[in-house]
């Protein structure tokens, strides 16, 4: 029998996203099978182990990389914070009060740390804190984290404050709501779910930046993506392998975290 | 991403919390403009200073930067200027790579978004999760993995030649292949999404319309669908090509020393005691023009589109 | 009477589009007052203005002799059923009629028993925890109609708020209303673009037209007596005939007719002499023999209405007029094709200026 002519269908793209999906996942796969693997050598199977997981967090350079972690996940949270709640009011600016000057130019300034190459922000945020004397560290980091931040905690949270009507405000301010109570009892209840996946994404953006922290640490502190660029400077080691493969299981659980909160969002616009 | 903003403004009457913008971006602007605008301001300035020896500047204005980045002025710079040839073909180099990065991202791009948005309902949503999770794994992580998935002693090549394709092993690492590779597997899922938001928009009857009018798959395909798509398309080639320009770790990690970007190039100019500081700013000021030619390419093109439709509606 | 909202002046620009051009109306207390007209015509922009959404470009707005116009929305005791209702999605029907309570800070047992008073009122009083997601669009809307009435404003604006409803329940919800309006003695301001929802609801209506009021009068004035061809038009089926005025002598002007029969008109709105028009609704045209008639033309279509035959005739002169024949009578229906004489009813004509 002739398959009904379907007009979406085109013959060979199927194929084509299995082979995307094939390529974007193998290294990762890969990675994480091997993290498990006995051998020393990290090219020959050896067999199932959880050595390198006990390296990472008993070796010799566990402490290392626990303060590693705790350095990434604390400049992570404060600036994914911060960046969310500049978003939120930047959002309301740019949506919820009118025409005002300066406002396509303040669109710029939001998305510029987007458009800006990660390399140039980089070297120009050094070049700067050195030419004010800021001594750079743990500070240096979290400040250029939150404003990266920014954009990336602003879009989810325009997006879906943009899918929220304005007349929900005005109803709440028709009952005699002030503007702050029409925003705490009607719109922040309404955009939270763009706020929660925002605030993830700037989470774990923040948690991936290597580049720029690189750049504005400074000598005597690391976060996770720098300590383990050094360590792979020195070659690639099983236990590198472990802590890239709990860094990645992280990833995915926020990621399937924000998903859902981001559907249940969906469902009760 | 451009649209939102600008285009919700006029849908909102008056806006509920009206007068009150400049005081709500206040923060924002303190923190980009202190923290960003201003550092890239002063590359600018650095950009046309003196060079320190061993990192630095002296408050003294000077192009040699400029000079150093196009011209040769021989050893002791008393020859008659040529055109000096190594950091443009560096650029020439990191553009060359980022394009095939770029058209490698949209052969395989392309079919994936189209693929996915015509699936129905739930099937949709987790085809789309799947092709974003690899975005969020940390980009270090990725190229780390790539990097010993590919090497001559890694997994892929010792299968290969345990299976008996392959006598010799594959020589991928610290070659062209391999960076276009690492750039290719960094940036596709910025291809993907901004195609499969467009497609995910496309009218259907007008593919109908088209069959109805005897034309055939692939040329509904390039006459109908992809002039339509077209702002999806190119908004995703920015995404991957932007990033893919500047990138440092996919030629650090994947390419070693033989395929110099301009990211490295940058890095080098900064680190260490060999640096150039005015150098260094001079290239990222390059690169940051080359940048926002591309972006204002891509901010024209999607505001005729924006015009386009608005005319159709 | 007692004059609710005093409307002077008001004129409101959005750049170059003029939404509201110098509208000036006075509603009393206690009325069911409509304003109508087609989408675009600058209603919303009107109300969302008395509810303080909107900062005019110019004129005042007074309610009950006090100007509003510098008083923010949450501090003018009017309340709003908005046109898709806006009810709170995150909150229960309960804490949606109960918000504004909250807000003017009323102890919990007061806010308690008058929420469950109102939802016992529009019928929804076992649909108190519900989420308005869950509710009927004939439900939401009287969630809506209830949280706007809970805080007990002195004046109710309605924008559109049947649209959304099927034609059996917007009937249905128009005696509520109605009822609730006399009820409460609360003035309602009520916006819609439908023209026998207008007719049948209000005391009094205003006709605007591009942000211009055309016409403000019960009823009963707005559909015998219009005030120009807009409002004729506008309100029922009407045949707009071109006449030449050559006298207008005490209330009585000498029209003549495309055909050159001459008929003397003494209901208008204001005529001089020159060109004008003559509004005749369908129902007031009868057909009858070519012979001694007003106008002659040729019957170019019949269209059946069930209860009317719509009779379409085609004049000599190129235009047409519209007629309405009851279907009882059988004999009285023209064929297709055949000359016919019309008969205008002069006393329901009505002679318009522009
Ligand atoms: N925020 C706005 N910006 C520009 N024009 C507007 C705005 N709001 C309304 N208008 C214009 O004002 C006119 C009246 O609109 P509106 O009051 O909503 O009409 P109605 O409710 O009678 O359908 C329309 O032409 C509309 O396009
Ligand atoms: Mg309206």
């Amino acid at each position: 029998m002739r398959k009904p002519f379907d007009i979406k269908r085109y013959p060979g793209f199927f194929p084509i996203t299995c082979l995307c999906l094939f390529l974007l996942y193998t290294p990762l796969i890969v990675v994480m099978v091997y993290s498990f693997n006995d051998s020393n050598s990290i090219t020959n199977w050896g067999g199932m182990s959880l050595r390198w997981y006990e390296e990472v967090f008993y070796g010799v350079e566990s402490q290392k990389f626990k303060k590693a972690a705790f350095n990434s996940l604390s400049i992570a949270i404060c600036a994914a914070i911060t960046a969310t709640t500049l978003a939120v009011c930047a959002a309301m600016a740019m949506l919820r009060t009118g025409v005002f000057r300066g406002q396509t130019l303040s669109f710029a300034l939001i998305n510029l740390p987007l458009m800006v190459p990660e390399i140039v922000t980089a070297v120009a945020t050094l070049v700067f804190f050195s030419a004010i004397g800021f001594k750079t560290g743990y500070a240096s980091i979290l400040i250029a984290h939150i404003v990266f931040c920014i954009p990336f905690a602003y879009l989810p949270i325009a997006a879906r404050m943009q899918s929220v009507d304005a007349t929900y405000e005005q109803a709440a301010q028709d009952l005699y709501a002030t503007r702050f109570e029409a925003f705490r009892l009607v719109l922040l209840p309404l955009i939270l779910p763009g706020v929660i996946s925002g605030f993830l994404l700037a989470f774990i953006i923040s948690l991936d930046d290597f580049i720029i922290t690189n750049f504005v640490k400074g000598a005597g502190i690391e976060t996770l993506p720098t300590a383990i660029f050094g360590s792979v400077k020195q070659g690639i080691k099983p236990s590198i392998m472990a802590i890239s493969t709990l860094l990645l299981l992280l990833s995915v659980v926020f990621v399937t975290l924000s998903y859902f909160v981001g559907r249940k969002g969906q469902q009760t616009p | 991403m451009a649209q939102i903003g600008s285009s919700a403004r006029s849908s909102v009457k008056g806006g509920t919390f009206a007068g009150l913008g400049p005081l709500l971006m206040l923060p924002s602007w303190v923190v980009i403009g202190f923290f960003l605008v201003l550092p890239v301001i002063l590359m600018l300035v650095y950009s046309f200073l003196t060079k320190e020896f061993r990192g630095g500047v002296i408050w003294e204005f000077s192009v040699n930067a400029y000079d150093q980045f196009f011209f040769n002025r021989g050893l002791f710079g008393d020859e008659a200027p040529t055109i000096e040839w190594t950091y443009i073909n560096i650029f020439w180099r990191s553009i060359w790579q980022a394009g095939l990065a770029t058209v490698l991202c949209l052969f395989i791009g392309f079919p994936t978004a189209w693929f996915i948005a015509t699936r129905s309902g739930h099937s949709k949503s987790m085809w789309l999760f799947l092709i974003t999770i690899p975005y969020w794994v940390n980009l270090l992580i990725r190229t780390i993995s790539l990097k010993f998935l590919i090497r001559d002693t890694g997994p892929m090549n010792t299968w290969l030649m345990s299976w008996g394709i392959i006598d010799q092993p594959i020589h991928i690492i610290n070659s062209n292949l391999a960076v276009q590779l690492g750039l290719f597997y960094s940036y596709l899922p910025f291809m993907v999404l901004p195609i499969y938001a467009s497609v995910e928009r496309y009218d259907f009857s007008l593919s109908e319309a088209a069959a109805d009018l005897y034309s055939t798959r692939m040329e509904t395909l390039r006459q109908i669908i992809i002039p339509v798509v077209k702002p999806g398309i190119i908004a995703g080639c920015i995404l991957v090509f932007v990033p893919s320009l500047g990138a440092f770790l996919a030629p650090d990690l994947l390419g070693g020393s033989k395929t110099f970007m301009i990211g490295s190039l940058i890095e080098e100019q900064f680190k260490g005691n060999a640096g150039n500081w005015p150098f260094g700013a001079a290239v990222s000021m390059i690169l940051l023009s080359l940048v926002l030619i591309a972006l204002m390419f891509y901010a024209r093109s999607q505001s005729s589109a924006r015009k386009a439709t608005r005319a159709a509606d | 009477m007692n004059t609710a909202v005093e409307i002077e002046n008001v004129t409101k620009r959005y750049g170059d589009v003029v939404a509201l051009s110098s509208v000036s109306l006075a509603i009393e207390d206690n009325e069911f007052f409509t304003l109508l007209g087609p989408s675009g015509c600058g209603k919303t922009t009107l109300l969302r203005s008395i509810a303080g959404f909107e900062q005019l470009s110019q004129g005042d707005i007074k309610l009950f002799g006090d100007s509003i116009v510098d008083l923010p929305p949450n501090k003018r005791p009017v309340n709003t059923v908005f046109q898709h209702y806006a009810l709170f999605p995150h909150l229960t029907v309960a804490d949606n009629v109960g918000f504004g309570l909250q807000r003017q800070r009323l102890p919990s047992h007061e806010i308690a028993s008058r929420v469950a008073d109102i939802l016992e009122m529009v019928q929804l009083g076992s649909y108190a925890d519900r989420l308005p997601s869950m509710l009927s669009g004939g439900q939401q809307q009287r969630v809506a109609l209830a949280r706007a009435l809970a805080p007990r404003p002195r004046l109710l604006l309605l924008d559109e708020p049947l649209s959304a409803l099927d034609l059996k329940l917007r009937q249905d919800v128009r005696v509520e209303l109605q009822q609730i309006q006399h009820d409460t003695g609360i003035t309602f301001i009520f916006v819609t673009h439908d023209q026998e929802e207008a007719l049948t609801m209000s005391d009094r209506i205003a006709v605007m037209s591009e942000g211009v009021l055309q016409q403000v009068g019960t009823p009963r004035q707005i559909y015998e007596a219009p005030d120009n061809r807009f409002v004729a038009d506008f309100i029922g089926d009407t045949n707009l005939i071109d006449v030449q005025v050559t006298q207008v002598l005490d209330q009585c002007a000498t029209c003549v007719l495309p055909g050159g029969a001459s008929i003397a008109c003494n209901n208008m709105a204001g005529a001089s002499v020159g060109a004008g028009h003559l509004s005749v609704r369908p129902e007031r045209v009868t057909l009858g023999p070519v012979d001694g008639s007003a106008l002659q033309g040729e019957v170019s279509r019949l269209t059946y209405l069930g209860t009317d035959i719509h009779v379409t005739v085609a004049l000599s002169d190129g235009g047409k007029m519209d007629v309405r024949v009851q279907n009882s009578d059988s004999a009285a229906i023209p064929q297709p094709g055949s000359t016919i004489g019309l008969y205008l009813d002069i006393a329901a004509a009505r002679l318009l200026v522009d």
